[in-house]
């Protein structure tokens, strides 16, 4: 790989990233252009995302809008433009803090082992075995629908995923001889797991963290659809689709262009966490490297 | 093979199902408000003596140790309380609810094992040929859309177009045999896209796995064909590593249930829940929680026995 060659430009190792990650390089790109317009989207949105106009319901592409106007005469791209901003937001923040406290775990966990492992590693498992709706089903009814709700949600569910994944890079890592080296130089423990031990966790996790938002994302999208998260008017990709359902099979653009938003950006997501885990850890065989 | 299974029963279901039912039970105690209120469904014009009085025919004055006792003492007996908008056994309309959802279930994993399991073979025998390219790409698209979008877009292009294929209006097993499976048609797919996309790619590195390894190179040097290495020889080993993704995967199901059911109006269990928290039925949601997420344990187990049985490896780790 192009990588173990030493010395090359810049411009090498981006031909070479071109050459050998072409989906990777095109799903970074095309991510960065949905991160660019999530948070543009109050200048790039011609009109306000809530606002309802009773006179403009149902206004197709061509006569309304870039991509016409929905059940409630509000343009549906301003609305798709807020709600890629509410997706990526919600999500990068409840993945940020279930990899802090996940990492947090895990180092606990995978180091001192013993009871503190047993404990952590059950209490994991326990929220390992919700399915994530349930989890957003159990919060929901005690904290009621909302954003909050949904990070609380997503938090519990990507916290054991990130424990897991620091958990055994680091039981790997506690083994190695550096790690015993400073052990028998008397380094004291909080040393040895930041020193030694935590930048081991670092390529996997933000591999980890990657796959987490395309998942963060989705939930957001599912609970939104049923009613659990984005309060209405407040506009999210997923209850986009459920409040337009009734008028779809006439005016199919109001599910059409949310849909495809969604599912562009989740596929992007996924192609991007893909390609970096091709060039973190080339061992993994992925699903879009050969 | 039994002190795994009762190694693994005490080790880990059991203190699992401990902690989800200590989750559950809690949840409820964390509504904000009075807890008499949340669980009887008493409305604001009830003075505080009867409200006493019903907490204590209830048994809601005990501290919260023994209410949680006495609780699960119900539920390891099939009891989960009464439903506040109806009245009726929580236990009850759960079982009501449950065929349906189980033969959702069902469908969406029969028909993703039927689709994905040839699909792993192919793409890995054809491993960076075209049909390999496509179903990789199919792969990552049943990754990547979430259930409710596809759902959402089977009923906008393919019920609208072609109405043999209804969106609501289910049909129980037991009323007609073709509506039902009409009927639940396209849930089952916007259910299982999930599961045929995870059990095809993990067919697919698995049979790879194995076709690079040594026993096949002795097979084929002794001159058995391509057909007999591939299917007698590898898939039969590349199968077990898919056991635990299934496993793992069935159990997520029984989460899509819930949106599945909703888009297609399914009177299945996922619905229950989702109503109960809506109308904020505080008995159903703990009863349908503590039961999915049951059953999703029950699930994982399963895998694992199986795995066990298959692996005899893992039983001696």
């Amino acid at each position: 790989m192009a990588e173990r060659r030493p010395r090359r430009s810049a411009r090498q190792a981006l031909r070479a990233l071109m050459r050998h990650h072409l989906t990777g390089v095109v799903a970074g790109a095309l991510l960065g252009l949905f991160v660019l317009a999530a948070l543009l989207a109050p200048w790039l949105a011609p009109s306000d995302p809530v606002d309802m106009e009773p006179m403009q319901r149902l206004q197709p592409p061509a006569e309304s809008g870039l991509m016409g106007t929905d059940i409630f005469g509000r343009d549906v791209w301003s609305r798709i433009l807020y709600g890629a901003r509410v997706s990526l937001l919600v999500g990068g923040v409840s993945v940020l803090l279930s990899a802090l406290i996940g990492t947090i775990l895990g180092l606990v966990s995978g180091y001192l082992r013993g009871w503190q492992d047993y404990l952590v590693m059950r209490v994991m498992d326990v929220l390992f075995s919700f399915p994530s709706i349930l989890l957003a089903i159990l919060i929901v009814s005690i904290n009621g629908a909302g954003f909050v709700s949904i990070m609380l949600a997503i938090v519990l569910v990507q916290t054991p995923i990130f424990a897991r994944v620091v958990r055994s890079t680091v039981l790997v890592a506690a083994r190695t001889d550096y790690v015993q080296a400073a052990q028998a130089a008397g380094a004291s423990t909080p040393r040895i797991l930041a020193r030694h031990v935590l930048p081991n966790v670092t390529a996997p996790m933000l591999v980890q963290a990657t796959l987490s938002i395309s998942g963060a994302v989705v939930l957001e999208a599912a609970l939104s659809y049923l009613g659990l998260g984005a309060v209405p008017p407040d506009p999210s990709l997923g209850s986009m689709l459920s409040e337009n359902r009734v008028a779809m099979e006439q005016a199919p653009w109001t599910v059409i262009f949310p849909g495809l938003a969604l599912g562009v950006l989740v596929l992007t997501i996924n192609l991007f966490g893909d390609t970096l885990r091709d060039l973190l850890d080339p061992r993994v065989r992925s699903a879009t490297s050969v | 093979m039994l002190g795994f299974l009762i190694r693994r029963l005490f080790v880990v279901v059991l203190p699992t199902l401990l902690g989800i039912s200590i989750l559950v039970f809690g949840a409820m105690h964390l509504i904000p408000g009075n807890f008499v209120d949340i669980a009887i469904g008493i409305g604001p014009d009830v003075s505080p003596e009867q409200r006493e009085a019903i907490a204590a025919r209830y048994g809601l004055d005990a501290p919260l140790p023994v209410q949680y006792a006495r609780w699960i003492g119900n539920v390891v007996q099939g009891d989960l309380g009464d439903s506040l908008r109806t009245g009726k056994p929580v236990a009850g309309e759960i079982l009501n609810r449950l065929p349906a959802t189980l033969e959702l279930a069902l469908l969406a994993t029969v028909v993703s094992l039927i689709i994905a399991i040839p699909a792993g073979i192919v793409a890995a025998v054809n491993r960076g040929g075209v049909s390999d390219m496509v179903l990789r790409t199919g792969g990552l698209l049943g990754l990547s859309i979430p259930n409710f979008l596809i759902g959402t877009f089977l009923v906008l292009f393919v019920s609208t177009r072609w109405p043999v294929l209804p969106t609501t209006g289910f049909v129980p097993l037991g009323e007609d045999v073709v509506g039902n499976l009409k009927s639940l048609t396209l849930p089952a797919i916007s259910l299982g896209a999930l599961l045929a996309a995870s059990v095809m790619r993990m067919m697919r590195s698995s049979v790879l796995e194995e076709l690079g390894k040594e026993y096949l190179m002795v097979a084929r040097a002794k001159g058995l064909s391509n057909r007999v290495v591939v299917m007698r020889h590898a898939v039969r080993n590349a199968l077990v590593p898919v056991i635990t993704v299934v496993g793992i995967q069935t159990g997520y199901l029984l989460g899509g249930t819930v949106i599945v059911e909703q888009i297609f109006a399914i009177p299945g269990i996922g619905r229950l829940a989702l109503d109960a928290v809506l109308q904020r039925d505080y008995p159903m949601v703990q009863g349908t929680t503590l039961f999915i997420a049951g059953a999703f344990v029950a699930m994982n187990t399963l895998a694992d026995v199986v795995y066990g049985l298959v692996d005899p490896r893992i039983r001696v780790k």
